[in-house]
Parts: C-alpha cells; sequence; structure tokens
C-alpha cells in the first residue's frame, strides 16, 4: 500500500446545473406541434360550457364532476378507476412499442419545462451566455435579466394554478374574485400552492423530478425488450470518437463520424450523455437527434447517427414489430376500452336504493290486505328533471299505495315512502320476493329494477 | 392516560426523532480513504443481478432538505398539537372541542334555514316544497319508526294521512301533540260491564259504523254506551278531539282487524281490555322550529294538493 490519505464524500450533493443549449430541428418542432393542442386544451376546458354547465369541473363540495356531456357522482368511481386502469394499460403499450415517448413529447414536466427554458432562453441567452451571466457578479443587468426570467416564470404559473383551480372551481368567478380580491382563503392558498409547485418543478427542479420523483420513470425499464423504439447512439458508426479537420480525412486517422462536440450532451434536459448507451434517465425527447443531425449537416455526413432505433436495429437484427408483448398488451387494452365505452353508454343516468321500514311493525294486516312499508331513495344523474314512475312486481298481485311522483330535478336525492298492499289470502310465505321498477316518464330507457322482500305473517 | 404510559410515549418519540436526525446528520459525509488505485469511479453498491449493479450515488441535496423539513414540521406539530402523551398543546386542539366546533357551525347553519320556516305559518309552510322535503328528512328520522315512512301507521300507530284525526287536525294542535305528546287511554270495560255487554255494546258500535251487525245486541247495547261510552266518545259516538275519543262511526279502527270478519272480535277485546296509547313528547329531543316545520309536513300530509 502506497500513501493514503483521507478524502471525505458528500452523500447530500446539490445537482449540478444543467445549462441546456438551445436547439431546433424536427423533434424539437414535433414537441411543439404535440403539445400546443395539449396545452390549448388544457388552458380552455374550464372556459367550455356544454349544456349550460362547464365541461370540465370537478365539484367537490356539490360531489359532481363534470365531464364533457356526463355528470358524474361519487358512485360512478368505478368508470374513473377503469379511466385510471386503462391509461395505465395505453402507458404499458406505448412504452413497449415506441418507449419513452410520453415524457419527452406530452408530459406536463417536459412541456413545463421547455416554457420555462423558454423563457430564460429569451431573458438570459443561450447556453454560454447563461453561463457567464451566472459567473458574473450582480450588476443593474444580471439583475434586470434575472428579475424578468423569473417574472415570466412567475406569471405561467400564476396562469397554470388559476387554470388548475379552474377544474374544481368555477374558473370566471375564480378570475373575477382574483380581481376584486374577494377569493375565499381556500382558493387563495391552492392558487399559491399550484403556483409555487409549477415555479418550483419547472424552473427548479426540472430533470429531478424525472429522474427521483416520477414512478413511471422506476418501472419503465421492464417493459423495454430489444424492438423498443428509442434514442440509440450508433456506436459502430460514430467510434473512435474525436475533434477532427475538415481537410484531412478522419477515417485514415481512425476516427469515426462523432466529433465529440458534446451537443447531444448540452442539449439533454436530464443531462445525459446518450453515447453511453440507453439510460434509465432518457425521456426519449429527441432534442440530442436534433443537435446531432444539425452538427452531420455542417460536416456533410449523414444524418442519424443518434436516432430513434431498436437495440436490435443497432445490432443488425430483424426488428419485429408485432411481438407477444405488444399482442398481449393491445388485446387487453381493447377489450377494457370495449368494455368502458359500453358500460359509459349504458349507463343508467338513475339511482335506485329501497329500504324497507323497520319500525315497530314490520307490515300491517287490515281487512284483509297485507301492506310493507318502503323508503324509496331516487338519485336522478341526469341533466334533465325527471318524473319517475314506480311499479312492482312479484309473484303475487301487488299494489303500491301512497305514490306521489313529484319531478327530480338534476343531482336531486328525493326519498319516496309507499305502502305496498297484498291480498293476504293469496300470500303463501312470510318472506317475498317483490321487485321495483322505477322508469323515468319521459324517457323509458332510463328504468331501474331493484328487488327486496315483502314480509307476510308468519302462518 | 397514566405518567407511565406517557412518559413511555414521550421517551420513545423523542428517542426515535433523535436518533433519526442523528442518522441524518451523520451520514452527511464519509471518509474514505484514497489511494493510487482509486480510479475515480462510481461506486456501487455491490448488488448484482444480471450482471446489472446499482450505482451507490449521493442523494441530492433536496431530498436531505426535505428531511430537515420533516423534522422542523415535527418538531412544530409536537409543541402545538397533542401528540406526546399527556401534552395538552398549545393550540388547545382536541377532538371533543373540533366536534363540538363542527356541530355549533352545522347548528347555525341549521338554525337560520329552520329559524325563516319558523316565521312562517304552518299552513303556508305545508306549501312549500323546500320546506317539506326538509320536513320528510325529520319525519323519516324523528316519526317514521312508529308511523312509517308514508305515515300510513301501523296496529296502534295512527295513520296521519287520512283526515281522521284522534286529537285534531289544525296545524296547532298537531304541534302540541309533537311537542307535549300524548296520553291515550281506554279503560277496560270487561269488569265493569259484563262480558255479555261487551259484545252488546260492540254491535251498537259496529251499527253505527255502518258494518253488519245483530239489531237485537245492538239494541241493547245502545243504553250501554249511553251510561258508559258516551262521555267520552259523545253521545252520538263521533269522538271528542279534545280527550282523544276516537270517532267510531266512520270505519277507521286504530286497532284494525287482519279481516272484517275479525272486526267483532277486535273490538270486543279493546272494550273489555282497553287500550293505552303513547305519542310521546317531542319538546325534549327536538328544537321548536323543527317541530314546527314537522307539524307543517305531518299537516301537509292529509292537504288534498299536497306536493
Amino acid at each position: 500500500m502506497s500513501a493514503t490519505e483521507i478524502r471525505y464524500i458528500n452523500l447530500y450533493e446539490s445537482e449540478e446545473k444543467v445549462y441546456n443549449r438551445r436547439i431546433t430541428g424536427f423533434f424539437q418542432r414535433l414537441r411543439r406541434y404535440v403539445s400546443a393542442p395539449l396545452m390549448l386544451g388544457f388552458l380552455l376546458m374550464p372556459w367550455l360550457v356544454i349544456d349550460g354547465r362547464p365541461a370540465m369541473l370537478f365539484d367537490l363540495p356539490a360531489r359532481q364532476f363534470n365531464i364533457l356531456w356526463v355528470t358524474f357522482s361519487p358512485q360512478d368511481g368505478v368508470y374513473l378507476a377503469w379511466l385510471l386502469i386503462i391509461s395505465a394499460f395505453l402507458l404499458f403499450t406505448v412504452t413497449v412499442m415506441v418507449g419513452r415517448v410520453w415524457c419527452g413529447f406530452t408530459c406536463p414536466q417536459t412541456i413545463w419545462t421547455q416554457m420555462f427554458m423558454w423563457a430564460e432562453f429569451l431573458c438570459e441567452g443561450d447556453r454560454n451566455k447563461r453561463i457567464k451571466l451566472d459567473s458574473q457578479k450582480w450588476s443593474a443587468e444580471k439583475f434586470f435579466r434575472k428579475a424578468a426570467k423569473h417574472g415570466i416564470w412567475i406569471a405561467i404559473s400564476l396562469v397554470t394554478a388559476l387554470t388548475f383551480v379552474g377544474y374544481f372551481t368555477p374558473i370566471r368567478d375564480l378570475v373575477a374574485g382574483m380581481f376584486t380580491f374577494e377569493l375565499d382563503i381556500t382558493a387563495v392558498f391552492w392558487i399559491l400552492f399550484f403556483t409555487g409547485a409549477t415555479y418550483g418543478n419547472a424552473g427548479f427542479m426540472r430533470e429531478q423530478v424525472c429522474k427521483y420523483m416520477c414512478p413511471y420513470a422506476r418501472f419503465q425499464a421492464v417493459m423495454y425488450d430489444q424492438d423498443t423504439l428509442a434514442v440509440w447512439y450508433n456506436k459502430e458508426r460514430g467510434e473512435k470518437r474525436g475533434p477532427r479537420k475538415m481537410t484531412e480525412d478522419y477515417k485514415a486517422q481512425g476516427l469515426g463520424d462523432c466529433i465529440d462536440c458534446s451537443w447531444c450532451v448540452q442539449v439533454c434536459p436530464v443531462n445525459i450523455d446518450i453515447r453511453e448507451g440507453l439510460q434509465a434517465e432518457c425521456i426519449d425527447c429527441g432534442l440530442c437527434i436534433d443537435a446531432c443531425d444539425s452538427v452531420m449537416e455542417k460536416m456533410n455526413y449523414p444524418l442519424g447517427l443518434i436516432s430513434f432505433t431498436t437495440e436490435g436495429a443497432v445490432d443488425k437484427k430483424k426488428v419485429k414489430i408485432m411481438r407477444p408483448r405488444v399482442l398481449g398488451y393491445g388485446f387487453l387494452l381493447l377489450i377494457m376500452v370495449g368494455t368502458f365505452v359500453y358500460s359509459l353508454a349504458t349507463r343508467m343516468p338513475l339511482l335506485v336504493e329501497v329500504i324497507r321500514d323497520r319500525g315497530t311493525q314490520m307490515y300491517r294486516i287490515t281487512d284483509g290486505n297485507v301492506s310493507n312499508v318502503y323508503n324509496l331513495k331516487l338519485e336522478n344523474l341526469d341533466r334533465k328533471t325527471h318524473v319517475y314512475d314506480v311499479s312492482v312486481s312479484g309473484n303475487y298481485e301487488f299494489e303500491i299505495q301512497g305514490y306521489k311522483a313529484p319531478p327530480v330535478t338534476e343531482g336531486e336525492i328525493i326519498n319516496l315512502p309507499v305502502r305496498v298492499v297484498t291480498k293476504r289470502s293469496e300470500l303463501k310465505g312470510e318472506k317475498n320476493t317483490i321487485t321495483f321498477k322505477v322508469v323515468a316518464r319521459e324517457n323509458p330507457e332510463v328504468v331501474v329494477s331493484r328487488s327486496t322482500t315483502f314480509i307476510g305473517p308468519s302462518k | 392516560m397514566s405518567t407511565f404510559w406517557s412518559c413511555w410515549i414521550v421517551v420513545l418519540t423523542l428517542t426515535n426523532l433523535v436518533l433519526l436526525f442523528w442518522i441524518l446528520m451523520a451520514n452527511r459525509r464519509r471518509a474514505v480513504v484514497a489511494n493510487e488505485n482509486d480510479t475515480g469511479e462510481a461506486k456501487t453498491t455491490g448488488h448484482v443481478y444480471d450482471g446489472i449493479e446499482e450505482y451507490d450515488n449521493p442523494l441530492p441535496k433536496w431530498w436531505f432538505g426535505l428531511f430537515l423539513a420533516t423534522f422542523i414540521f415535527t418538531a412544530g406539530y409536537l409543541v402545538a398539537y397533542p401528540g406526546l402523551g399527556l401534552w395538552k398543546g398549545m393550540l388547545g386542539w382536541t377532538s371533543h372541542n373540533q366536534l363540538e366546533g363542527e356541530q355549533t357551525k352545522a347548528q347555525a347553519t341549521y338554525d337560520s334555514t329552520f329559524g325563516e320556516f319558523a316565521k312562517t305559518p304552518i299552513d303556508q309552510l305545508a306549501k312549500n316544497p323546500e320546506a317539506m322535503k326538509m320536513g320528510s328528512r325529520l319525519f323519516l328520522n324523528n316519526c317514521a319508526v312508529c308511523h312509517g315512512s308514508d305515515a300510513g301507521g301501523f296496529f296502534g300507530f295512527p295513520n296521519l294521512t287520512d283526515k281522521d284525526w284522534l286529537y285534531g287536525g289544525s296545524p296547532e294542535r298537531i304541534k302540541e301533540t309533537i311537542t307535549l305528546g300524548r296520553q291515550a287511554l281506554m279503560p277496560a270495560w270487561g269488569p265493569i260491564i259484563g262480558e255479555a255487554n261487551v259484545s252488546n255494546v260492540v254491535e251498537f258500535v259496529l251499527k253505527r259504523a255502518g258494518k253488519e251487525h245483530d239489531e237485537a245486541k245492538a239494541a241493547l247495547g245502545e243504553t250501554v254506551f249511553s251510561t258508559n261510552c258516551a262521555a267520552c266518545h259523545g253521545a252520538d259516538g263521533k269522538g271528542n278531539q279534545q280527550v282523544g275519543a276516537p270517532n267510531l262511526t266512520d270505519d277507521v279502527w286504530l286497532y284494525g282487524a287482519a279481516t272484517p270478519e275479525e272486526l267483532p272480535a277486535v273490538l270486543r277485546q279493546t272494550v273489555r281490555n282497553g287500550r293505552g296509547g303513547v305519542m310521546p313528547t317531542h319538546a325534549q329531543t327536538l328544537k321548536a322550529e323543527r317541530i314546527h316545520l314537522l307539524a307543517a309536513y305531518v299537516y301537509s300530509l292529509s292537504l288534498d294538493d299536497a306536493k
């Protein structure tokens, strides 16, 4: 053993700040085309009105969830569960086929980060200027540039927060209340909270979220196989990398096509070197492809040193698109989407609960008749007012007494006490099954049946 | 909680916190002995699976920051809230006073609604659909157990939807009935008038109610009725709502029979053994404005154009 010295390793390390180089190219444009409509949808959705209701409003106090043409109630939670399962499987299927494109092109974290980077570029200039600016002493210019950047960031965050809170409380009141200072404390809290969260996430956390917080990043690797489309560096063509003079024949020097300009690293939002091979942090955004292609163009080399391809293709194997995994996920997805659409289409906008009176006496016998009293709870989940007709059937001639059908407005729950009567001489057993059928008067397709017991005397 | 268990919790909680804090701080830096063979390559944890190794990279600093923030929050929480044994917390919060606060708030909300209703006369209130919806809830919670959800009554429990009232169906009388309750007493006449007269008087009552009866017995029963029963039920048998004596001529029977054939036997039992009915008082269990609303609901049930 030679001379030793004691060194210290910090187990909690502050992350190196990533200075991204700005790049334009096919994939950067593609993301813009994909994300712009999504952004627009996010911003406009709470303002839209369908059937006189907000197109998207999760009204928690009223427990009504307006989604486009349908109003859901908490009892419809199963649809939400299904939707989440379908989304998960959709993500799996997409990941198996084309890798982590969700992250690169549609994930809010990426899109907001890109917007914030744009503001950064606007105020502080591109990579080198920013590095220089950060190393400078504070000056009026530096202050102005930084202030402008944070101003834009906060503005974007505030709009984001307002829009997001607008999904839970009518956005018109929210925006109006913001200008008249009449917002209640809860709304103010959440607006500030989401402003702060957006500012922190897109401004400072950025790639840290993708690397450490995002659960998808944790398990996406298991869905990759050798035919999954991902960003790959063509090692065979690129190596050995190194700088060269345009005038000399680099191949004679044993160099590959990679000129080692490190642009691919500089543009990477998660700051990885794709030339080291596929990495868990890679969000498949394709920025390194744009960067490399622009360099290849300048060098008059063929494009695609870094490209979207598969591990199999890199290894010169045959690419199989239809593989058991894809087929399996696709098949499951098809079944689930089908079931979901079917159950949604046949969803009954009416909830019926029947509770038999369990009071002092279960039934009453008078004048040769046996009666049971039931309390019907009807909840109208439709967007129209309905009058419901109730009928009852069973083994015997049952008759309903005391039923007056009132109109039930949308979202309203009413109690309808009814007395069901039958002839005692007909009734054979103690416990009998009867079925209530509730039909909307104007729309016979809205019909719900509920079975319950009718108690008779014990002889 | 005894002092022992309080101490136990305090010591356990604080020791854990201190221990965790120490682990966090003690692991901020680690000394390594560097030698010439140290190439500066990232260390691995030594876990290998399928040839894949796990890097032993340091955690990001914000992670450490979050831990610290959690400790600060914990300290603040334990000072403000009763989390440490018998310590009451600076805010004086208890689950009990939270419940009380929420109940008071709910009362205030409902009292204002009920207060509005309480100012409205019952006969007007009975035509207010919003009020009647609330009334029906009150009825289901307080009255349906005896009178049924439909208020149609059961054996011994009056039907509130017909227009037959034992104590009167005016808004004031209904409210009085709910507030103070009623004690009904039909004395047992069997020992006084004898079994033969029980039978006779029942035939007379059946005659007045327009039912099938024995004419000869009914004639005998008339005398029995006027000496013994008329005092409460009236000479004409139409009852007296002041004392709650039912009208015997309308074929509405509080203690009715399963079949028309059984009616005479049931009536004989009533006369022979008497009946006692109790409507409990609600003055203690329900606030006055709720009783007001409830009275309006019950009143609305017998209105022709109800709802």
